[in-house]
């Protein structure tokens, strides 16, 4: 492991919306090659975190800083940092009724390309491109015409989630409760992509509530979120025993 | 959702869509122009001024009678200010000193008008494929391809011309479809109109160009009347295509045309519209008062009629493309986008008249509207007691953007008889932000995301567009997309 090269440095967050204080004073350090799990109650404040570190517009930070391998990313907007290597898998993916996946996959990945000052990929070639990822998540190329996310069941959301990380070959992963909705054999298909996409240069956040997704993606670290901030950090240990005896001995 | 978000989503929704009119430029010309005002004398002037035959001249008086008997509709979910008909004018034209042999001759500050607006008139440049008829203000300045297109037995020409020269077909016809008394402004159309389009396509010919009506508006103080009629024979085919500008003024023009299809056994028409008149400025001073009549007859069996229009402009739209299904197995379609912005008002959609044996019907109906403008569809489908077999399907979309917009629907159906199937969808939906995030966080941008959202909401609609169109109307909605054709 990398231990001297952070990807993501979080320090001292404070995050509002609408004037309620939603992230209070937290801190975390990522290192590349490093998987963090961040678990938690309903409601304290997993989702929110993730969306802070993409840059959803609805949130403001009052203080800290959030540093991208070692860049200050507090002033960019959500497609910047999307170009520099954040992703977020969305725990509810949006559908958008009359557009292609492979047109939305296309231009996502064009964008992408266009931001490192490389050549667009026309429709032929990207076909060719994104052929070889589907293999990763194992879909069918029918998705590809499929208008996105519209129709899909709970586990083809999520696959074609993890299908655009394959894509867009993220540097910092950050899985919003991908595994829920999954049954045993779309977890296993999904944690296996997830993994062969890792590599001692990435890094991933996994946001979840089961321990059963960490029987497939290994975490280093697993953090418990309350009220915005972090109040315990273990090793994969520490799921188990969250397991065992829920939240409640930890507040007490 | 937080309010600052909203905030910058609104302002760049509202950037976005408020591309400045670029066809708002106005030509100045010499004209032949009569005084304003409506009366009997004035119905006879024009009459006189194109030399029509008498039963023209009776058409119109006819019809003068009866819109003095009728009164404005207010049905429609439509504001604005009484239109002063004494002060209109209603005949406006450019001179033209001699008769012309051929389009070269054309005034060239008219010929350079149709340039600007993307419509070649002159033999070099003219578009290959489509067949164009060029009316500015009240009357056609030409027609391209006629030789060619009468080859094949084709009639194309101003309505004019065709009262002129096949005043039977004309007799035969006109006020078929749509009765003179139909509604208000059908009676002031039949009374005043001074140009418009004259298709003919002969029994078992498919018509071998597209067939094109570009209108436009330049008099500031001139109503547009026009009138067309398509007729096709058994077993023949066309397609056709209208698009209109107008230059920017201060105050409301009023248009109100009448078109009329007439398709006989197995005859196939397809109609396409894009309206791009001008629509006002951001707090809704100026724009063109569009009030229309289109109907379609499927009076042969196995006969087609489809409209397909993409609606961006007018302060005010009041139009609702119908098909009469009269032949059995006839089917009507009617695809719509309708696009309102700022304080635009549209209230479009169609009605469907089966009375044929199973015949169908199609409405496809996409509203988008934004700022502070008013969209409503308002449909009829009327399936008559012996209509055995009938069927329609009705999808009635309406997409919002920004909080100050406004979208309705009112779908009337009445069916009288119990072997017809009738299916009605519709749904109201948001571009919202978290909608936009899910883009933004896979590196694309605000303005590609709304195009995309945009255009994946109109798709079925634009696919019914002849190609060119459909490319016109992608622009027409900021929507060019890269590769999305390929």
């Amino acid at each position: 492991m990398n231990q001297n090269q952070p990807i993501l440095e979080i320090d001292n967050l404070n995050a509002s919306i609408n004037e309620v204080q939603i992230l209070n004073n937290l801190n975390l350090k990522i290192n590349k090659g490093e998987i963090h799990a961040i678990m938690g109650r309903n409601g304290s404040g997993k989702s929110t975190f993730s969306k802070i570190i993409a840059g959803h517009p609805a949130y403001t930070i009052n203080n800290g800083d959030i540093r991208f391998k070692g860049q200050s990313i507090l002033n960019l907007e959500a497609e910047e940092r999307s170009h520099l290597g954040i992703f977020l898998a969305f725990q509810y993916p949006i559908e958008i009724p009359g557009v292609s996946n492979e047109d939305f996959l296309r231009l996502a990945y064009n964008a992408k390309l266009k931001s490192e000052g490389k050549d667009e990929l026309g429709p032929i070639e990207f076909f060719g491109h994104i052929s070889e990822k589907l293999e990763i998540v194992k879909m069918d190329p029918t998705f590809l015409s499929r208008n996105v996310n519209e129709g899909f069941s709970g586990g083809e959301k999520k696959r074609n989630e993890i299908l655009q990380l394959a894509l867009l070959d993220s540097d910092l992963a950050i899985l919003d409760e991908t595994d829920s909705g999954l049954d045993i054999d779309a977890l296993k298909i999904i944690s296996n992509g997830i993994n062969q996409l890792m590599n001692k240069n990435k890094a991933i956040i996994l946001i979840t509530h089961y321990q059963r997704l960490l029987d497939y993606i290994k975490p280093d670290y697993i953090h418990v979120m309350q009220q915005g901030k972090i109040i315990k950090t273990g090793d994969a240990e520490l799921a188990k025993e969250l397991e065992l005896k829920g939240y409640e001995w930890l507040t007490n | 959702m937080s309010e600052k978000s909203n905030k910058i989503l609104d302002n760049k929704l509202t950037k976005l869509v408020n591309q400045p009119y670029k066809y708002g430029f106005s030509t100045k010309i010499e004209k032949d122009t009569i005084e304003k005002g409506l009366n009997e004398d004035v119905i006879r002037l024009i009459s006189k001024k194109k030399n029509e035959p008498d039963f023209m001249l009776n058409f119109r008086l006819k019809a003068f009678k009866k819109w003095k008997t009728l009164q404005s509709p207010t049905w429609a979910e439509l504001k604005f200010s009484d239109i002063d008909y004494q002060n209109l004018v209603y005949y406006s034209a450019p001179k033209i000193k001699k008769k012309l042999n051929s389009l070269d001759e054309v005034d060239p500050e008219l010929l350079e008008t149709f340039e600007k607006l993307g419509i070649s008139l002159t033999e070099q440049k003219r578009l290959t494929n489509v067949a164009v008829d060029a009316v500015f203000d009240s009357v056609s300045i030409g027609t391209t391809f006629k030789k060619e297109l009468s080859e094949h037995g084709v009639i194309f020409c101003s309505i004019s011309e065709a009262v002129q020269e096949y005043p039977d077909l004309i007799e035969k016809y006109l006020g078929t479809v749509v009765p003179i008394g139909d509604n208000y402004f059908t009676a002031l159309n039949s009374a005043v109109f001074t140009d418009g389009s004259f298709c003919y396509i002969p029994q078992g010919v498919k018509c071998p160009l597209d067939l094109s009506t570009y209108f436009r508006i330049n008099d500031q103080q001139a109503g547009q009347f026009e009138r067309t009629l398509i007729v096709a024979e058994k077993k023949s085919y066309v397609s056709y295509l209208e698009g209109c500008t107008a230059p920017q003024y201060d105050d409301n023009q009023l248009h109100a045309a009448v078109v009329e299809l007439i398709a006989l056994e197995d005859a196939e028409i397809k109609y396409s519209t894009v309206q791009n008149w001008y629509a006002g400025n951001e707090s809704g001073k100026g724009g063109i008062y569009n009030f229309v009549t289109k109907r379609g007859l499927c009076s042969g069996k196995n006969s087609k009629i489809s409209w397909t229009q993409v609606e961006t402009g007018s302060a005010i739209t009041w139009k609702y493309p119908s098909c009469i299904l009269t032949g059995d197995n006839s089917r009507g379609e009617f695809y719509s986008v309708a696009l309102t912005n700022n304080y635009q008002q549209a209230d479009t959609g169609s009605k469907m008249i089966h009375i044929g044996k199973n015949t169908k019907s199609r409405i496809v109906s996409k509203g988008i509207s934004a700022g502070n403008s008013k969209n409503s569809y308002r449909g009829l489908v009327n399936i008559n007691k012996k209509a055995f077999g009938s069927r329609n399907y009705s999808q009635c979309d309406s997409l919002l953007i920004g909080n100050q917009s406004n979208a309705n629907t009112f779908p009337f159906i009445s069916v009288q008889n119990s072997t017809t199937k009738v299916e009605h969808e519709a749904s109201t939906s948001k571009i919202g932000e978290e909608q936009i995030f899910y883009f933004l966080q896979r590196g694309i941008s605000i303005e590609k995301a709304i195009e995309l959202i945009i255009s994946g909401f109109c798709k079925d609609v634009f696919t019914e567009l002849p190609l060119e169109f459909a490319a016109e109307a992608d622009r027409l909605l900021s929507l060019k997309l890269e590769g999305s054709v390929g």
